[in-house]
């Protein structure tokens, strides 16, 4: 730390040091407290743990996924379905935004469309992806593109037509033409809203990879899920929800990290 | 030699409801090195005359000529520099979009940034300098392209009082000193005194000519016009000029 701090500042950064501290030492204990009390529930049978299951059940079934080598198996088959579905969701969002900021008459035609594609419930569509694309990843990446893809193109849309109009006014006293107004003014302008669209994105292709494998699969966490509930293995199916708080936690984190590193200019 | 022509330009506009006359067969000329203003009822289409002058819009009827290269600058209300480009990037803008980036233009560029006090912040992000730099940053933006007429819409309007005045005898130094032709939209009378050589009094909507004041304030810069004896008198005159009989 700086000397040249005066003491009321030192005093202040103090306060806030043990704020944040405490911050997470809550967090931390509310974990422990609920798992506890779940623990001791189960344990003096308070609750039925075949069907509320309890931690130490949760942490030997994790230790049985590992060492069968399941779990490694399905959490990549989920995760890589989810980081395929929103990339191209994600992606291919991006590209339709472009194409009906540069035409406001496309954007016109399709808005209706738009707004009918985003109240839909998207898992409504999966008899239909299921007949069109198969009862293979295929269909599961599809599920998760479909529902990130329609959410990325009304928000960076949105962001794109709100753009400062007298940037874009003094680009074109410049003589700037769309292509440019959209290179130099209309993109950079946009990419805290595409960094907020990726961290939407995360959860939706998560739930669009879990859907999609609820419908059709033969490995992932959802599938296992389906599996533990047909079986009636609670452990499991509390195990997979575990693992999925996880994963989205941590890709979640990234996308943050990323955010964090991209942002700081804009 | 005239830089800017208007003759009979008419704009008028379309709406569901109404057609709106906007500009009414407005005829000024702007020469070469001259400081004009024009100044006008609020929402009588000022910004519309430069929107017609940089052709971003084309006129009903009448004719807008531009002489020499063709080519103007415009500066608006805020400084609206990019908050992701550096200083220097933000005054390569222009030169960008007509693609005429050249060594030589760098050059230009560097020495007005040299010149007016911004090269050591060239590399500083809008956000890391004060009200005033960025203003001047965005008044080296619009020189870069080397235009031939500058349009300046309330350029100092964002500023505060104190601010706006030390601005805008910045301002007016550096047009002066690069010998440019400026022509300023504005509200604020005496901002139209101590600037102009000349200035364009239009009426309220549909907007014309209603008559072309000359100051004749010989002081060199703005503040020092302010305290001119004969500042006053002019400020009462346009004051009139705008509000017609009910002062």
């Amino acid at each position: 730390m700086k000397s040249s701090f005066t003491r009321e500042h030192l005093l202040y950064l103090r306060k806030q040091k043990i704020r944040k501290t405490l911050v997470l030492a809550a967090q931390i204990g509310l974990l422990l407290l609920l798992l506890g009390f779940w623990e001791l529930s189960a344990q003096l049978g308070w609750t039925d743990s075949f069907i509320t299951s309890s931690p130490s059940r949760i942490w030997n079934t994790l230790k049985e996924l590992v060492v069968s080598g399941a779990l490694w198996k399905h959490l990549w088959a989920s995760t890589w379905e989810t980081i395929v579905g929103f990339a191209i969701g994600t992606a291919l969002g991006y590209a339709i935004a472009v194409i009906l900021w540069w035409n406001a008459f496309l954007k016109d035609v399709f808005e209706p469309y738009v707004v009918v594609l985003n109240s839909l419930p998207k898992i409504a569509l999966g008899p239909v992806i299921i007949i069109l694309v198969g009862t293979d990843k295929a269909s599961i990446i599809t599920m998760a593109v479909l529902i990130s893809v329609v959410i990325t193109a009304i928000t960076i849309l949105n962001g794109f037509v709100e753009t400062d109009k007298e940037k874009a006014l003094l680009l074109r006293s410049m003589g700037a033409n769309r292509f440019q107004i959209f290179t130099k003014l209309v993109a950079p302008a946009n990419v805290p809203t595409l960094m907020a669209t990726l961290k939407i994105n995360v959860g939706m292709a998560w739930i669009g990879s879990i859907m999609g494998e609820y419908l059709v699969s033969k490995e992932g966490l959802g599938y296992l899920l389906v599996y533990g509930k047909q079986v009636f293995r609670l452990d499991l199916v509390m195990t997979c929800t575990v693992v999925l708080c996880a994963l989205a936690g941590v890709m979640y984190a990234v996308v943050a990290l990323l955010e964090k590193i991209v942002i700081k200019r804009y | 030699m005239k830089v800017l022509q208007l003759k009979d330009v008419s704009k008028v506009f379309y709406s569901k409801t109404q057609e709106t006359r906007a500009i009414d067969r407005m005829t000024f000329d702007v020469d070469e090195g001259e400081f004009v203003s024009i100044i006008g009822p609020s929402g009588c289409g000022k910004t519309t005359v430069l929107s017609l002058i940089s052709k971003l819009i084309a006129p009903t009827s009448g004719t807008v000529s531009l002489f020499g290269n063709n080519h103007v600058g415009y500066m608006l209300q805020r400084d609206q520099l990019f908050e992701w480009r550096t200083i220097e990037k933000n005054v390569y803008l222009g030169l960008e979009i007509q693609h005429k980036l050249t060594p030589e233009n760098k050059i230009y560029a560097e020495g007005l940034l040299k010149k007016y006090g911004l090269w050591e912040f060239r590399k500083h992000y809008p956000s890391e300098i004060s009200g005033g730099m960025r203003q001047r940053a965005a008044l080296i933006r619009t020189l870069a392209t080397n235009p031939d007429l500058l349009l300046l819409d309330e350029p100092f309007s964002a500023l505060d009082f104190q601010t706006r005045l030390e601005v805008c005898d910045d301002v007016y130094a550096i047009i002066k000193s690069e010998k440019k032709t400026a022509l300023l939209v504005t509200h604020d009378i005496s901002e139209a005194i101590s600037l102009s050589d000349r200035i364009v009094v239009l009426t309220a909507r549909p907007a014309t000519v209603l008559t072309i004041h000359t100051p004749a304030l010989t002081a060199p810069t703005p503040l020092k016009r302010r305290e001119s004896p004969d500042f006053s008198k002019q400020f009462e005159l346009l004051h009139r000029y705008l509000h017609g009989d009910k002062t």
